[in-house]
Parts: structure tokens; sequence; C-alpha cells
């Protein structure tokens, strides 16, 4: 749109005294309108050139939702929607922000403030998934990193006893490990009693023995225990950890958390621990490793 | 059509990529007869009944109230859906479900299935819902009947307005083929990096979602697009920059609803151009310049109504093809 565009008269006035002075006037106008639009390009192509920051930064990994394809891949095709957002009973699922560095408006789990407890029983994220970014069956071109794939449909404890107690997920999105042994509860021999993370944390979870489709706030239901053994008895999923006998460094036998295969990556594990900070965590994009 | 509008057709679409208009080469006959009357009509009379038509003109706001409050009415149901949830509108405006049903944003779609190569059903049907919605109800409707940093840019080009009239700013304007450019580098880019940096800097996506499940850093972007708008170039975002503006014009190509122009009552003041956010569309009002006696406005035009507003001989209307053969 140039100037005489504003008006409907003026190009009849520019067209009748179309003398040269006007027409250098002109072409300089032109050339400075040429600058401004090379400017222009610059400053939206360079906005653009820091959303690819998450490729460059993507050694700094959030856990994604369950059913996420790898990260690149899901990058590539998540349309930031948040409709997986809005179907987690839970909020555990959030969408992530300029600074965070993994993809404006892509979704991730922050497990130590809310997990994934799996309380709507069905990853109901990767239903509501408009563009197969969460999927439950990898198409055939994707590959599956080793690790990566659950040697069985995982048992959800919550539902057991259903005529199908599996949840429809063939991948893990994350896998826990024990970060801080030192600071462990049960490899120290130690109880816990009270509310595990303090009256104020907002996390929430299902209690089977509360309410099966009402998940409540972890401060809600306190603990009683002569050693601690929270991350074992709140793993949503069925063999995925256990408080085994182990041997120590120097010989002597004590108790520690184990985790096994069939660990998805929830995160159900680091949002109870009680130990500031969690001595439990998942570890994001991670696969099983004999 | 006549072959002189088939021609006029094409040259719109030409113009929406970033051409400028130009004069048409040849009139129909019944048209120049009317642009002949008006050269004839002695200057006095016309100036008197410019001045009394203006004098007697009432300025409305029909088709802005309506098409603001279609505007919020929509992004508030998509908050609402999810802060109240009510369930109605779930998502965001780049992919969403109307009461189960997907809806998916043309050119966010586009994005993702050049960047992931996998097409999957549901959004197939999201895409191809949207596409018939869109194509139906004029293409860039959507930016000005829905998208939500139009209604913001609407406001910040008050502003401008208000500094131009006083002089402390000026309107900068741009090449238009700029939009085109980065249409394309941002379709290469998709494909060739396989990720949606698009989708990154979209305004429209970090408003909706900033709407929808909070505000956030994202809006900083959006700010100084705003900024920039009201300090160096009215409407820059919208008119130069923005790639779903242009995917939503190539579907409003074969829409039926659209503006129509009528030569006979038009006193070529110019007021229509002057409110437009897209006035290369309207050069057709311009004095001698409209090829026949009625002419419907091109694929670029938002079909916002400002014109309709602002036009004070009702020569500018909405007009849906084919109704008008029905009634």
């Amino acid at each position: 749109m140039s100037e005489n565009e504003n008006s409907g008269d003026a190009p009849r006035k520019s067209a009748s005294d179309a003398t040269p002075a006007v027409s250098i006037a002109k072409r300089q106008t032109n050339r400075r309108r040429v600058l401004r639009t090379i400017l222009l390009t610059g400053g939206v192509l360079g906005a653009a050139m820091s959303g690819f920051l998450p490729l460059v930064y993507s050694q700094k990994k959030r856990l994604r939702p369950p059913g996420a394809l790898d990260e690149k891949d899901f990058l590539g095709s998540c349309i930031k929607c948040g409709q997986c957002v809005q179907v987690c009973p839970v909020q555990a699922i959030k969408l992530a922000d300029l600074v965070d560095g993994v993809g404006v408006g892509t979704p991730y789990i922050d497990p130590r403030n809310q997990a994934c407890d799996f309380s709507c029983d069905a990853v109901q994220c990767i239903l509501a998934c408009p563009t197969g970014s969460l999927t439950y069956h990898k198409p055939a071109f994707l590959p599956v990193r080793p690790g990566a794939a659950l040697a069985a449909k995982p048992i959800l404890l919550a539902k057991e006893k259903d005529e199908e107690p599996t949840l429809n997920l063939h991948e893990r999105f994350g896998v826990a490990r024990l970060t801080r042994p030192e600071a462990c509860l049960a490899i120290q021999g130690k109880g816990f009693k009270g509310q595990t993370r303090g009256p104020d944390f907002k996390g929430q979870m299902r209690y089977m023995d509360v309410d099966r489709w009402k998940p409540v706030k972890i401060s809600s239901h306190p603990y009683d225990v002569a050693e601690c053994d929270l991350c074992v008895r709140e793993c949503p999923v069925k063999g995925a950890i256990s408080i085994e006998t182990v041997f120590a460094p120097d010989g002597s036998k004590r108790k520690s958390p184990v985790i096994h295969e069939p660990c998805v990556g929830c995160g159900v594990c680091e949002m109870v621990c009680p130990v500031e900070p969690g001595c439990i965590t998942v570890e994001a994009g991670e696969v099983w490793k004999v | 059509m006549s072959a002189l509008l088939k021609r006029r057709f094409f040259e719109q679409i030409k113009v929406m990529f970033g051409a400028d208009p130009s004069k048409p080469q040849q009139i129909s006959e019944k048209a120049m007869q009317v642009h002949e009357l008006k050269r004839m009509t002695n200057k006095a009379d016309l100036q008197a009944v410019k001045s009394h038509l203006r004098a007697h003109e009432e300025k409305s706001t029909k088709w802005r109230n309506r098409r603001w409050a279609t505007l919020i009415c929509a992004n508030l149901l998509f908050t609402l859906s999810f802060g109240l949830d009510i369930q109605i509108l779930e998502g965001a405006l780049t992919a969403s479900r109307f009461v189960g049903f997907h809806l998916i944003d043309l050119n966010s779609a586009l994005q993702v299935m050049l960047a992931h190569k996998h097409i999957i059903n549901n959004l197939l049907i999201g895409t191809g819902t949207v596409l018939a919605l869109w194509a139906l109800l004029g293409g860039r409707t959507f930016c000005s009947w829905v998208c939500p940093y139009h209604l913001l840019a609407e406001w910040a080009e008050k502003i401008h307005l208000f500094l131009a009239k006083k002089k402390l700013v000026t309107d900068q304007t741009m090449d238009r083929r700029l939009r085109t450019v980065f249409w394309m580098i941002f379709a290469l880019l998709a494909f060739g990096t396989g990720y949606t940096v698009y989708e990154a800097i979209s305004p429209t996506g970090i408003l909706s979602r900033a709407l929808i499940y909070g505000p956030g850093l994202a809006l900083l972007w959006v700010l100084a697009l705003l900024f920039f708008e009201v300090f160096f170039s009215r409407r820059a975002w919208c008119r130069y920059a923005c790639p779903i503006g242009l995917t939503y014009g190539v579907v409003g190509i074969i829409s039926p609803v659209r503006i129509k122009y009528k030569l006979d009552g038009c006193f070529h003041e110019g007021d229509c151009r002057k409110v437009c956010l897209v006035p290369h569309v309207l050069d057709t009002v311009i004095k001698g310049r409209a090829v026949e006696t009625e002419v419907p406005i091109g694929p670029d035009c938002t079909r916002c109504g400002l014109c309709v507003d602002a036009c004070p001989t009702g020569s500018l209307t909405f007009e849906v093809k084919g109704l008008s053969k029905l009634a």
C-alpha cells in the first residue's frame, strides 16, 4: 500500500503532476519502504529463530505427557492446543512458556509438583490429542528406541480387578531413578509420619480408599508408616517398584526402593517422596537399561 | 460472471499475494456510462448533494458491534469451556473440539503436516471441517471475526491513528509481497527442519492460549508487535506478515460470502479505504476504476464490514453469492 492509496482522490493528483521532482521523491519513498520491509523481515525471522531454541536446548529434558513421540517428532507434530491439559483430572499437564525453553505452548509434566497418577484410568490425554503427538500406536515409520518399549501393557493397580486392567501404553515416557539414596528414609530404616510434602502442597492424587473418581489433595491424606515406603505404596503401576533387601557397599544388608521394568515414568514416586529435595526422580524420555 | 469480472477475479488473487492493483484496461459499456454520467454532473450540484448527505449522516457501527461480539464470544467460549469445565469448545484456536467434533486451524494444520509428514485421521477430519466452514463463511472472515490478535490490533490502530492525527507518528508502509515470502519461508522451515517454528511466534496461538490457560511471557512478543503497530506501521502484522491471513485468504477465493460494490451511488470519497485493513482490495471504488456496475471485493478482504459501516451512500454491502438469485 503506498501513500496515494490512503485517500480516494490522491491518485489523480499524482498522475496529473508527474514531474521528475515527484518521481525522485517517490523513488526515495520506495527505497525507504524496501529498507523497512527488509527490517521487518529480519525482525520477524529473528524472533522466529528463537522458536528453534527448544531444538538447541533439547538436552534440558522435560517429561512429556504419556504416549508422547520422541522429542524431535513431538515438537514437529504438537499443534499446541492444550486439549491434553483440559482432560487431565489432576492438572498434571502444563503448557510451556517462553522461558521454559522446551517449545512455547507445548505440554509437559513437572512430576515433583503434580505427577500423572493415571486417575483418568485411560490415558485420556492421548485420546484428546488431535495430531498424534501423543499416540497409542506409533506409526510404522517412526522407530522405537531400544528400552523405550514396555515388555507388557502396564497393569493399573487401581483397576486390577476390572475386566481390562491395563493401560493402553506401549512405550514409557521416562524411568524413575533413586538419585539421592543417601537421603532416602527407607535406606536409613526410618519411618514417616504426617503430610508428605507439607500442609501447603497443592498436588493431588486419587486414593482408591477415598474415591475412585475424585482425586484429592495429598495434604489431606497423612501417612503413618514405621518404615517409609511411600514411593512403593502409591505407585499406580503393578510391579514397577518395590522395597528390596540389598547389600550396601560395605557388605551390610539394608532396605531400598528398587525400580523394575514396568516403570512407565509417571512420576508419582517423585511427587510423594517426603524428603526435600526428593530422592527419587523421573528421568524424562529415559529408556530401560538392563 | 462477465469476462471483465473474471479478469478482475484473477487479478485480485495476484493482489492478495502482493501485486499492486492496476488500472483496468477495459471497462464494460454500462459501467462506462455511469463513469461518464458522474463526470458530466455539475460540480456544484454534486457538492450540494454530498454536503446534504454528510449533514444527515449517521455513523453506524452495526457490523463492527456484531463482529466484536462474535469475536469475544468465540474466544470466551474457549476460555469458559476450560475455566468452568462446560466442555463445549475444548482446546485453543490452533486445534479444538466443538462438542466432540475436531476443528483444526488451517495454517497450524499445514505446519504440522509439513513438519511431521504424517497425517492422522483426526487431523484430517478437523482440517477438512474448518476448511469447509471458512470456505463457506468467507476465508479471511476468520481474521476479523475470530482472531483475538485482530481485536487488539484494531484497538492499537485507534491509538496509532490518534497519534498520527497529532502528527506524532506516521504510518511506515511496507511491501505487501512480504507476507507471501513469510508464508513460504515458514512452510519451508517446517518442512526442512521438521519443527513448526511459526507456531512459536504466532500471536494468534499465543493469545488464544493465554486467554485459556493463563498469561505467559510469550505475550511480550505480542506486546512488541502491538508497539510496532502503534508507533511505526499501521496494522503491520496483519497487513504484511501473518501467514495465517494468507492461508485463509486462499480459502476465501471460492467463498460465496463477500462485500459487493455498487458503482451507481458511490461518490468516490474514499471513506471505506481509510478504515480498511486491506485497502488494496477496494481499488475498484476509486473514480473510474470499476469495470462493472457491480463488483465483488477480492479474496484478501477480511469481511470485517468496517467499509459497509463507513460508506455514507450504501454502495458497499455484504453479499452471499447465489442467495440473491433465490430471493
